[in-house]
């Protein structure tokens, strides 16, 4: 099997993909020529033409509503929003369009679209290229979310993401674009949107998280089993919207101690509808409060690489939390 | 102190780069903003400038190094600095560095308090605790603040389940069986359990055979008849016929001590002592206090050892020393009418011997039938230590003696 690192993996996905259905096609920013400001589209314009590989005008709302027409016309469309911090002159084409199309004409036109959104900081991007913008949309019924993890997950979420008949917002931290490297899966690869991944089984603590600091956590997880005979549960949620509450709930029962851990803010993020569910179905189980570390509040990913790191969760701060609540 | 230059990020998805070039040797002038480096990246190549005017005082990396954005790669030492050669160790914060990373506060929503009192038990535990039944205030606390926890809990569930005994496998019990109208239930005692069990432990490993003679006591009745009232006067307590059947035995059992003896695994022990057992039956059941020695005593000291050991035994007097040692057991069964009986052996002992109840009888003796005083002695006997023919010796001593206790006989 080959190892890729993300970036890699997000390329040889769409390569796939793309050969696979020639319904697939895909539109944004310098993804044709410049074969994306990342590279994650390089080659596909030579292979695939102009006609699967467009290159857009700097117009976010219109890459999605062209991308939502186009589906309804039966192509399989992957919109590629340049950096999640421009997503936003978007989002009514996803929230009151996208979402919606499935409802609003009884089942007669679904929206088979792909949005590729890079995110995340901690490369001292500063304000506008920077941002989570996952708690955006994780309110809207008639989308889903998805955030692989590892070069695996890109493969088959992907996969899992063109073939589904409805929106896929498909989030990829950009931070672990080139540092995040694993097995790359040959042939047929498919993952289930909707279901997490317990990427390590303990008794101690449960631990839920998602994109970059589901890496740390990870790191942190394995550091506390061998240092200090900690045994973490770790929960790599995976597909964000909907949420796998059965597996979260199933863990808590059994370890009676959670963690949250995500980039975003802490209030109103994915992390504050992990801690609703289990107080409600896990209240009896809990032994000890449950706890969220998340981004502080505070308006913008600050540009200044000392002020960013202070701002963005740590692997020394969740290495930290989860010894404390271990020993809670 | 000297400056550390490290490798810059060139891009927004940069994250290492390679020494392409260095401009500057150790030990050469630089002046702020004179390029010392140049770098490679797979999105741009650059020059990297010197912050301070000062001179290079150590290349850090090797021209083709991969090098981490963020890596120390160079030291510049200021205008009028010196260092002390191992100064390049020391440790980070006595360096200067240009983007020396604040120690991160960490937001309020991150700090977490420990609970008020250690008695405040969360969920997880009081569902142990109402499931278990175990209080937690009974459980010792390893959580912060001395808590008790849910895997303390755990420990003490799990150690309660170790120490239950293991279950004894089902006795083969009758159970019970459904009352019916007016039947009356009746708690066992103390007592009567250990009867009970005695009993049971008896018949099941001793192999019980029994035999029996009559014997013929009418010179004895006749005599004792006589001297009754005058001995209770004078001594104060009964000469019963137990006693007499009591120094006929203990004498019997010098001349056949076999009989004296118990059965263990591997050999038979006689003992020398003999103990004599007599079997006192109180309101709820009964009981056997020893008469020790009762080789050495007369007639008249049995008779008052007998009365001494039933009164304090129905007074509940009686010492452990009283009803322990035992090498012999004699149940009076006649004094309840009985003219024959099994008994069952005094378990560790040999055998036990009943005398019966004394009656009138027409008896042939020599040719003629005449009317004589009649008494049974029964035996069972461990079958595994006696045969039926030293039993039978026993038994005719037994027999002889008692039939030849008249007037005659020393009392004392």
């Amino acid at each position: 099997m080959a190892v890729k690192n993300i970036l890699e993996s997000v390329r040889a996905a769409l390569f796939e993909e793309m050969r696979r259905d020639p319904r697939v096609m895909i539109l944004g920013e310098d993804v044709g020529r410049h074969g994306g400001v990342f590279n994650a589209t390089q080659g596909l314009l030579d292979e695939f033409g102009e006609d699967r590989v467009v290159d857009t005008p700097l117009a976010e709302s219109s890459i999605v509503g062209i991308a939502i027409g186009a589906a309804v016309g039966g192509l399989l469309p992957i919109a590629e929003i340049q950096f999640a911090d421009f997503i936003h002159s978007a989002v009514d084409q996803i929230i009151n369009e996208a979402a919606k199309l499935r409802y609003r004409s009884n089942n007669d036109f679904g929206c088979p679209i792909v949005i590729r959104v890079p995110y995340g900081g901690g490369i001292t991007g500063g304000l506008y290229h920077s941002q989570s913008v996952e708690a955006l949309f994780f309110s809207t019924p008639g989308l889903k979310i998805v955030a692989p993890t590892t070069p695996a997950d890109v493969k088959g979420l992907l996969r899992a993401a063109i073939a589904d008949p409805d929106p896929v917002i498909f989030l990829e931290h950009k931070a672990s674009y080139r540092t995040i490297k694993g097995e790359y899966p040959e042939g047929d690869y498919f993952i289930p949107i909707g279901g997490a991944d317990v990427k390590r089984t303990g008794t101690d603590v449960t631990v839920v998280s998602y994109g970059m600091t589901m890496h740390y956590a990870w790191e942190a997880a394995d550091a506390l089993a061998q240092e200090e005979g900690i045994e973490v549960e770790l929960i790599d949620l995976r597909t964000l919207l909907p949420l796998d509450r059965n597996t979260i709930i199933e863990s808590v029962k059994k370890t009676g101690k959670l963690l949250i851990v995500h980039e975003d803010n802490l209030t109103g993020g994915v992390g504050a509808e992990v801690a609703a569910t289990v107080a409600e179905h896990a209240l009896m189980y809990l032994d000890a409060p449950i706890r969220r570390i998340a981004a502080p509040d505070i308006p913008a990913t600050p540009y200044h690489p000392a002020l960013e790191r202070a701002m963005l969760p740590s692997k020394e701060q969740v290495k930290e939390a989860i010894r404390e609540l271990a020993r809670y | 102190m000297p400056v550390e230059i490290k490798m810059p990020k060139l891009g927004e998805s940069v994250v290492e780069g390679v020494i392409g070039k260095w401009l500057k040797a150790e030990g050469d002038p630089i002046e702020e903003d004179e390029p010392l480096v140049e770098v490679d990246t797979d999105k741009v190549n650059a020059e990297v400038p010197s912050p301070a005017k000062g001179v290079v005082h150590r290349l850090l990396v090797k021209e083709g190094e991969k090098v981490a954005v963020g890596q120390a790669i160079a030291l510049i030492l200021l205008e009028g600095e010196t260092v002390a050669e191992d100064a390049a160790e020391s440790d980070d914060t006595s360096q200067r560095t240009y983007d020396e990373p604040a120690s991160p506060t960490a937001p309020a929503n991150h700090r977490r308090s420990a609970p008020r009192s250690p008695h405040v038990y969360t969920p997880a535990v009081r569902r142990l605790a109402a499931e278990s039944g175990i209080d937690p205030a009974t459980v010792v606390g390893t959580g912060i603040g001395g808590r008790v926890s849910k895997k303390d809990m755990e420990r003490a569930i799990a150690a309660r389940k170790e120490s239950e005994p293991a279950p004894q496998p089902a006795a083969l019990s009758t159970g019970h069986r459904p009352l019916a109208d007016g039947d009356e239930v009746v708690p066992i005692t103390r007592m009567r359990r250990t009867i009970a069990e005695r009993m049971l432990h008896s018949t099941r490993t001793v192999p019980h055979a029994w035999t029996m003679v009559e014997v013929d006591v009418t010179s004895l009745v006749a005599w004792r008849e006589r001297i009754k009232e005058d001995f209770r006067r004078r001594e104060g307590f009964n000469l019963t016929y137990l006693a007499f059947v009591v120094k006929a035995a203990v004498e019997a059992l010098r001349e056949y001590p076999i009989l004296n003896s118990t059965w263990e695994e591997d050999r038979i022990v006689i003992k020398r002592r003999i103990n004599i057992g007599i079997a006192v039956d109180l309101e709820d059941g009964l009981i056997v206090p020893v008469i020790k020695d009762a080789d050495q005593k007369s007639i008249v000291g049995i008779a008052r050892a007998i009365a001494d050991l039933a009164t304090r035994a129905r007074a509940g007097k009686l010492t452990p020393d009283d009803v322990s040692g035992g090498t012999f057991t004699i149940n009076n069964t006649g004094a309840f009418g009985s003219i024959l009986s099994a008994p069952i052996i005094n378990y560790p002992q040999a055998a036990i011997l009943s005398m019966e109840t004394i009656t009138k009888r027409p008896v042939v003796v020599g040719d003629a039938i005449a009317i004589r005083s009649m008494m049974n002695l029964c035996m069972s006997l461990d079958h595994r230590i006696l045969d039926g023919a030293v039993a039978g010796r026993f038994l005719r001593s037994v027999k002889r003696r008692l039939e030849s206790y008249d007037a005659n006989t020393p009392l004392y």
